[in-house]
């Protein structure tokens, strides 16, 4: 399951902010590494909502700058 | 030549005045209207009536405007239902006139929430929907009393002012996402809100206008229906006066 996760987000963010999938680690920060505005960075967060089925608020979203933290989050929410 | 099919809009505080006039004129455009109202609730199920008469489809909330998680609940029931949300018309307003002297602190903050924040909370519950929709369309009724100040409007003008402040930064903000955002400044407009004006009130107002009259909520709706359809498409971040001239 954690496996699935991972990949799934990792292609979610590739798919969404057009980078390479090698870019894609997980201390990679989405404005700073991935070239993402702050609009790009809500997006990913409705997209993760979206494939997950998960709700997160805007507080915990905040919080989400890399890929780990992503994985991280999800993983223990689902 | 003004056309809103398939389009999904919300007007807050529909049940009347400009508002009523608002949600009439973008359902014969042919949109499916969803209208909020803090009490009318009979006025609200007219004005449903008269949309679904257009033959398009219409759907009224009891939704107190200044409440920020009922906006959100209000969007998300209009998404799940329709689809989507491609238009948002804030509307909702009070008064409550006094000299800076002579007003009460609650006067201030009563006509600040339900004006400006009211704004910022339809505003923002839209936004996600939008971005998802990858585009939209933001209408945010200000008042000419917001772009010169009044006497006697001190709480009203702010918040009508504020509403321009916020609907330019939201442009810039969400421009990127094809999401417009632009402002409709009334001047002197018949309505319920403004029959309770004196005649003195009135004559001086009808003296300040260039064109000589008071204005139609339909006079207001029609730019209203322009902005909400693809024919405004590169126009965000404005301000239109209707006012007759007023404020120039």
């Amino acid at each position: 399951m954690s496996q699935d996760v991972e990949a799934k987000v990792k292609s979610i963010i590739v798919d969404k902010l057009g980078v390479d999938e090698s870019e894609v680690v997980a201390d990679a920060n989405f404005t700073n590494d991935l070239g993402a505005d702050s609009l790009d960075t809500v997006e990913l967060i409705m997209e993760f909502e979206k494939e997950f089925d998960i709700s997160i608020p805007d507080e915990d979203a905040e919080n989400i700058a890399t890929v780990g933290d992503a994985i991280e989050y999800i993983q223990e929410k689902s | 030549m003004i056309n809103l099919k398939e389009k999904n809009c919300l007007v807050t505080g529909g049940s009347r005045g400009i508002g009523k006039s608002i949600a009439l004129t973008l359902a014969k455009a042919g949109a499916n209207v969803a209208i909020t109202y803090a009490s009318s609730a009979d006025a609200a199920a007219e004005v449903v009536k008269n949309i679904e008469n257009e033959g398009v489809k219409g759907i009224s909330y009891q939704a107190d405007a200044v409440q920020f998680d009922r906006a959100e609940e209000v969007i998300s029931d209009i998404v799940e239902n329709w689809g989507s949300l491609n238009v948002v018309v804030n509307n909702a307003g009070i008064t409550k006139d006094n000299l800076i002297l002579r007003m009460d602190e609650k006067a201030w903050d009563d006509v600040i929430t339900t004006n400006l924040k009211s704004v910022f909370n339809y505003s923002k519950a839209a936004a996600k929907p939008m971005m998802r929709a990858r585009g939209g369309s933001i209408i945010n009724i200000s008042s000419v009393v917001g772009l010169s100040g009044n006497a006697g409007q001190s709480n009203y003008a702010a918040s009508k002012a504020g509403i321009v402040g916020f609907t330019k930064s939201y442009a810039k903000e969400l421009a990127s996402r094809n999401i417009r955002a632009n402002v409709v400044a009334p001047g002197y407009i018949l309505t319920e809100m403004t029959e309770n004006l004196n005649e003195k009130v009135l004559e001086a107002i009808k003296e300040e206008t260039p064109l000589g009259r008071a204005g139609t909520p339909e006079e207001v709706s029609n730019v209203v229906a322009f902005l909400a359809s693809d024919i405004s498409s590169y126009i965000t971040g404005e301000v239109i006066r209707v006012d007759g001239g007023m404020a120039m």
